[in-house]
Formats: structure tokens, sequence, C-alpha cells
């Protein structure tokens, strides 16, 4: 076990060092002025080359890299040139509303997923089967953007039921979370869709193994053999997927929070991107790999704990 | 009264009739053997005992255990009665395991799903039960999961939970045909000392006669879907009455291309020469040469610092082939045939010591022409063909080692022939065949570019008795006509004795005897032979008719 983790985090820390130097030369040390370039065509020379020195771009790239990374590492992510203030603050903003946001997608698409396809997997060839594999369908096809505004049109401005948009902030810990159930709905569903089908032909492949036959030999009754069998072993690609699924809730995500006008990561990179705000930009584009890796590296502890011959083989 | 009454069972699948009129009783404390073929309905009567039979499967007749109608229970009376009051062993133990779950929950599942104990009780008594099929306490702890067994081990756990509520019918649907011979041995000695100690009716399924001519006290035989004949077991091997018992035991003794003899049949005939035999010519300069063989394959570090320790899958192996010779090669599953295999194909490197195929050295870098002398036919008739792909093009494959002659689908035409099928069956594709035409398939493939040595790598082990005893003969003929050399390797001891001169004993990467067959199965030298030929079930000498039955 301790070898596997020691794995698993040797892995991690590479992944990260490749992808920090990924970020670091595509924004960098890509053809062009950097100070030039986020100042737009029509900057005034001394405003270049003032940013210029602000952003040390006169030494050497691989001491601006090295930079970059200890700072980040004691928590000094630069300075926002469109905010003017510490990215580090500006992250730690957004993030009180994108970390719910994911975990209760997340929390959702899996509530919605895990019965649905134990229901499917269940009445395999059945209507009940048809039903849910039709739903999850049409949940892959629909695009989550329209999804989000058909939810606005029909449980915000029609039933009133839930705010269209915009962010209380967390004083009010009730009315934070009501901005967020929809938003998450529209997250959470397409993720669930796909989620129910692998978790369904997982179980329906694992339903026709041999040691499925023992349970039922041994007087286990259907149910028995579902839960108790097939389901723990059909989490392995359900896990696979739902670790994916992270960052696809993060991409997601730039795409919700502009329709629901939260004030997320999504929207930050979106407006940093816009604003040539390249510092943020580099910032948060870490963050999100930081956050993809993480969870993958969870993914993995997640098999162990699951799957015994991962414990011991390493 | 019968512990098990089947009585005219009949069962229908999607309008295919699986078992017709099938009626068998089954006494407390006795042994049955029932075998047939595969797809004779063996499992299928198994099955329907259990109540366990496919979704849409239709059934008439009646199944009555211990006095009380089974077929028409509700599932909840079902699940009640399975595992409580009839067990079943299954065949493959490698997979008929939960891999997440230890197997002391497997085993104390049994219990619980009966509602009689808690967690604690049931690990208790499930401790008492791998005591019993002898996975005993130190060395196997509850803990354990069953990627940390072996084969034969894991299928002690499967009967463990099997008889873990004392079930009065303990079913084995082919309990040992994964396993080993000598594990088969010990895990069949288990089954029926079990069966004896518990006063269990044991219905013991198999294709292998030679398994219920040592077990069963009586022996059923089924034929697509029905009882041919019942008998009590010698009497059925002495004087079959259904032609079809009398061809099974035919074909399970078949001696291709020789007349039969040692204790399997008549002795006068001992002496008879046989075709086999007739094309070793030791002098001639050897085909294949292998000499002191090694192959170490690097193990994971034991501890993230110690070094790699090693495993020597080859040690040492030395041995010649001469043209036109059939050669067995025998040892169990881990001994290092497949490795060896894998060198003599020169798909390999070896580590150490050389092979020589004539006047080439062998290796992943030999040229094409001279693969040519060597083909193999594979054991699994299924999964060693291309199905998309029509039979005269997987036929024709090989002269992609020689240049494809202008006249290919002549030599497609003519190969098929030789092996007995149809050179039209050329355009038709691989899902349309049989296992034995596969097999017949896959020696056509072998066959087409002329090759010196064909390696048989278990290749009728995936056969049914009659077809089996076809393909060998066809292999004999083969030989004679062609000259070929042999090199059969396989776990099954009999096939081995019926088709080599010569044979090799291999264990753990050695070669532990060599020497001519008949002098190593009559007086075996090494200990680990003798083993060996000890576990392998056997039809009692004397046990076998050789006139045709009584019409």
């Amino acid at each position: 076990m301790a070898r596997y983790l020691l794995i698993r985090l040797m892995s991690l820390g590479a992944a990260l060092v490749v992808a920090s130097g990924v970020i670091f030369l595509m924004i960098e040390v890509t053809p062009g002025d950097p100070a030039r370039f986020m100042l737009g065509m029509n900057a005034a020379p001394e405003t270049v080359a003032a940013l210029s020195a602000q952003l040390g771009l006169d030494r050497p790239v691989g001491l601006r890299y090295l930079d970059w990374i200890t700072g980040m590492l004691r928590g000094d992510f630069g300075l926002s040139y469109t905010y003017k203030v510490p990215v580090a603050e500006l992250v730690a903003d957004r993030l009180a509303l994108s970390a719910p946001l994911a975990a209760l997608a997340l929390a959702l698409s899996t509530l919605i997923a895990l019965p649905a396809g134990l229901y499917a997997a269940a009445r395999r060839g059945r209507v009940g089967d048809s039903a849910v594999m039709g739903l999850s369908q049409l949940g892959i096809a629909v695009p989550n953007f329209w999804f989000a505004m058909l939810l606005v049109l029909v449980f915000a401005l029609h039933w009133r039921l839930f705010p269209a948009g915009g962010f209380p902030g967390w004083a009010d810990p009730g009315a934070g979370l009501r901005v967020l159930i929809l938003p998450a709905v529209a997250l959470a569903l397409p993720q669930a869709a796909i989620l129910a089908r692998v978790l369904r032909s997982a179980l329906i492949e694992e339903l026709g193994r041999d040691y499925i036959r023992t349970a039922r030999a041994k007087g286990a009754s259907r149910g028995r053999a579902l839960l108790r069998h097939a389901l723990r072993n059909a989490l392995i690609p359900a896990l696979t997927i739902l670790g994916m699924q992270f960052s696809f809730l993060l991409a997601g995500a730039i795409i919700i929070e502009n329709v629901f006008y939260l004030p997320g990561l999504g929207r930050l990179i979106f407006q940093a991107i816009t604003q040539r705000d390249l510092i943020v930009v580099e910032s948060v584009v870490m963050l999100l790999v930081f956050a993809v890796i993480a969870v993958t590296f969870l993914t993995d502890l997640a098999y162990a704990a699951v799957d015994p011959r991962l414990r011991r083989r390493g | 009264m019968s512990l098990l009454a089947l009585d005219r069972l009949s069962v229908t699948l999607q309008g295919r009739t699986i078992l017709s009129e099938v009626s068998l009783s089954l006494a407390p404390g006795e042994i049955l053997g029932l075998v047939g073929e595969s797809g004779s309905g063996k499992s299928m009567t198994a099955l329907a005992v259990m109540g366990l039979l496919p979704e849409g499967a239709r059934v008439t007749g009646s199944v009555r255990l211990d006095g009380r109608e089974v077929l028409g229970l509700p599932e909840a009376a079902l699940n009640r009665l399975r595992g409580a009051e009839a067990g079943m062993i299954f065949q493959e133990p490698m997979t008929a395991l939960n891999p997440l779950m230890s197997i002391g929950d497997q085993v104390a599942e049994v219990l619980r799903i009966h509602g009689r104990m808690g967690r604690a009780a049931a690990l208790e008594v499930a401790r008492e039960r791998l005591d019993r099929v002898g996975l005993t306490a130190p060395r196997f702890p509850l803990s354990l999961y069953p990627h940390e067994l072996s084969g034969g081990q894991r299928q002690r756990v499967a009967i463990a939970l099997a008889i873990a509520l004392r079930p009065k019918l303990l079913i084995a649907d082919e309990p040992t045909t994964a396993l080993d011979v000598t594990t088969q041995a010990e895990v069949l000695r288990l089954i029926a000392g079990l069966a004896r100690d518990e006063g269990m009716g044991l219905m013991l399924i198999t294709h292998d006669l030679a398994v219920v001519a040592g077990m069963a006290d009586r022996v059923a035989v089924m034929q697509g879907g029905r009882i041919v004949e019942t008998a009590p077991t010698e009497a059925l091997f002495r004087a079959p009455r259904a032609p079809y018992t009398h061809d099974l035991l035919r074909a399970a003794t078949h001696r291709p291309g020789r007349v039969s003899q040692g204790e399997y049949l008549n002795q006068e005939e001992t002496h008879a020469v046989s075709s086999w035999q007739k094309y070793s010519k030791s002098d001639d300069a050897p085909l294949l040469t292998v000499e002191n063989a090694t192959r170490i394959y690097r193990l994971p570090r034991p501890s993230a610092f110690a070094p790699h320790s090693e495993l020597r899958a080859v040690d040492g192996v030395s041995f010649t082939l001469q043209p036109g010779e059939s050669l067995g090669l025998v040892g169990e599953s881990g001994c290092g045939k497949s490795t060896l295999t894998g060198a003599i194909l020169g798909l390999d490197a070896l580590q150490g010591g050389a092979i020589r195929l004539g006047n080439h050295a062998v290796g992943p870098k030999m040229p094409r022409a001279a693969r040519a002398d060597v083909q193999i036919v594979f054991q699994d008739p299924y999964g060693s063909f291309n199905p998309r792909q029509r039979v005269e093009r997987l036929v024709a494959e090989p002269f992609h080692l020689t240049g494809r002659p202008a006249d290919w689908r002549a030599r497609v035409a003519e190969a098929l022939r030789e092996v007995g099928l149809d050179p039209a069956d050329g355009r038709r594709f691989i899902h349309e065949f049989s296992g034995g035409q596969r097999q017949r398939l896959a020696i056509a493939r072998a066959l087409i570019i002329r090759p010196k040595l064909i390696v048989l790598d278990e290749a009728v082990s995936a056969l049914d008795v009659r077809v089996r005893a076809q393909v060998l003969d066809l292999l004999a003929e083969l030989q004679a006509r062609h000259g070929l050399a042999y090199l059969f390797i396989s776990h099954d001891l009999s096939v081995v004795h019926a088709v080599t001169s010569r044979c090799l004993i291999m264990q753990a990467g050695r070669i532990v005897e060599d020497g001519p067959t008949e002098a190593i199965f009559t007086n075996p030298r090494h200990d680990y032979t003798r083993r060996l030929l000890a576990a392998t079930p056997r039809i009692p000498a004397g046990w076998i008719p050789k006139e045709e039955p009584a019409s």
C-alpha cells in the first residue's frame, strides 16, 4: 500500500512539474511581448515598459519560472493586472463559490446516476431499462447551457422557486445554497447521464460473471447479488468516469457560471482571458490543473480502497 | 427414499430443446457421475435442480429434492433452498469467487444469508469449514483475497462455501477440469471424502470418464439433452448398453494410428509398431536442438529497497527432436512449458543457451524463411482465428513468411482436403465451424507451408473425446504422409501416452525425465513423474470392452 501511494504521489509531482512548465512556456515564451499583448495595440511605449518591469520580463526565463513556482508554493500568485489585487485573494474569493458548486454537482450526479444505473441493470432489457437509457441519451445529447436556460425559464422565471442568477455570498448559507441549486443541476444532469450508462453496462458485465452465479448458488437473492457483489466490482470503471468528470465539471462551470451570472472561477478565467490578464490566466489554469491532478490522485486512492488486488500489489 | 429425483425434466430455451425428459435419482450418500460431451445438457440439468436456469427457460416435468417439488417454487423459497439444502461447485475456480471480498466473508456469507448468525459467529464457522477443506489456520487467514490463492486453493474455498451449511445435496460441475492433475486428484479426494463423511448426495458432472470411473457409484450418460444410459459404474464401463456410451469409452482410450497397448487395453498387441514411431529415425541429424535453454523473468522487488527476485521459468533445458519424431512435453501449469514454446517458435529471446532448427539459430531475429519450418496449433479453437476473415485467408496466413505463391488458392484447397474439410469451406467464416472443425482448420493453417515441425500446444485439450480421437487420427495420418515432427505439449498424460514415442517431463523450469514414452509410463524414475502418473485418473484395466455392443 505504501508503495502504491508513493508511486501515485511521485507521478502526481511529475505531472505538476510538466504541466507548470507547459503553462509557463505557452504564456511567457511564445513570440511577442506579453506586456504589449496584455496592454493591446494602442498602448504607449512607457506603459509597456512599466508593465514589463513589473512582470520582471527583463530577467532570464529560467529565473522567472523559478520565481513563479516558488511564489505559488508560498501562496503568492502575483498581482492581477486588471483588478490590481493579489491573484491569490481573487482566486480564494471565487473558489468560495466554485468549489461548493463543483462538489454539489458531483454529489448530485452521483446521487442520480447510482440508483438509475442500478435500476436499469436490474431491469435490463425491459421497459424500465429502456426508459432510463432513453433519458440518459437525452441527457448526453442536450448541451448543458441550453439546459441551464430551460431551468431558469421554468424554475426561476415561471415558478419562481429559485433565483435566476447572481450570488449573495455565504453570509446567509441557505440563500447561498439556493442560488447554487439550479446551476448544480444543469452541470450534474449530463454527467449523471454518462455515469448512469457506464454504471449500467459495468453492472451488466459483472452480473454475467461466474462469481455472481456462485453467490446465487449460495442462496443470495438477485438484489443481494447486485448490491453486495456486482456493485462493488462495477465501481471501478464508474470511479474512472467520476474522476474524469471532475475536469468536465470545471470546464462546464465556465459556461454555466456565465449563464447564471455567478462570480466563480469559471467567470474569472473567462474575464481574465478577454481582458488579457495573463497573470490571472496563468495562475488559474495552474490551479485547475492542480485540482484535476489531485482528483486523479484521489481516484487512484479510491481504486485501492475498492480493490484489494491494487492494495497488495502496489 | 431418494434425495433427488428428476422425473421427465424438459427444458426449452428460445424454442430450442435443451433437456428432454431427463429422469434421474440420487440417494443420500451416493455419488452419481453425470457424463457427456459439451452441450449435452449436463450443466443445464444441474442448474435446473438449483433453480438457476437462464431467464426465459421453459421447464416441464418434476425435480424433487428431499421429497419437495422444486420446480415452480417462488424465488424466495428457492433462495432459502440454494446453499442450505443444495450446494454447488463450478468449473472455473479463477473466476468463481468475488475478487473484492475476503475468503472468510465469502464463506460466512452463506451462513449469514440463511439468517442463522451474526458476522463474528459466521466467521467462526467459516474458519472451521476452511479448515475442513484443507485451508488451515495460520497459513490461510480468513482475510485472504481470492487473488492471493492458487486455482486449487480457490476451488477449495468454493467447496467450503458450498458445504458451509452441510447441504444434503452437493453438485460439482466439472470441479477439476481447470486444475492440474495433482491438484485434481487432491480436490476429487476432498469432494468424495466430504460426501461420504457428511452423508451428502453428490452429483459429479464431468466430461472425463476416467474421473467418474474412480469415484462414482453410478453413472448417467447424457447426449443431446437426454439420458442415454444409467448404470452402476463398473457395469457401465464393462458392458455399456447404449451405442453412444460405447463410442465414448472407445474414444476415451483411443490410440491413433497404433494398436492400443499396455494396461489400458489388451496385452498381446503391446508390441505392435506404431506408425508414429516408425518415422522417428534417431540416426539422422536432429531437426530441433535445444541446448541449455534458460529464460529468467525479473519479478517485482519484494520491498522498496530489496533486490529484484527472479523466476527461472526455463532453467537449463536441453533436448533434441528428430525429423518425423513425436515428442511429448508434459508438465503442470507454471512449469515453463509456454515460455519454452515461445522460445522454440523464436518469439522470445533466451538469456542463456541456444536453440537450433535445422541449420538456423532460433530467436526473435531469425529469418522469415526459417520460421516457415515450424508452425503451431494452439489450444483454443475459438480464440485463435480472426473472426472477420474468410477461412481461405486464415489458412493462407503463414504464406507471409515465404511470399504468397500464385496458386495459393489451390494450396488452400489442398490443405483443407488434407484435414478432411471441403475446399468450398474456404469461402466461409470461422463462426460457421464447430470446435473440432476449427482445430482442423488450425492444422491446415500449420500445414500449408509444409513445415518440418508442428508444435501442438494443448491442441486437443479443449475438444470432446470423440472429436479428440478423430483429430489425433488426422495428426497421425498427416505425420505418416509428410514425415512431420510433432512437439506435443500437454498436461494430459493419457493423450501424450497415446500419441508420442518419446516424452519429456518438465517441472519448475527443468526437464526431470526424458525417455521413451512407454518406459516412462511403465517405469517412471523421477519422483515427480511418479506423482503425476499416480494422480492421473484412469479407467481400471479390463473395464473397457473390446467387442461391439450388443445391439
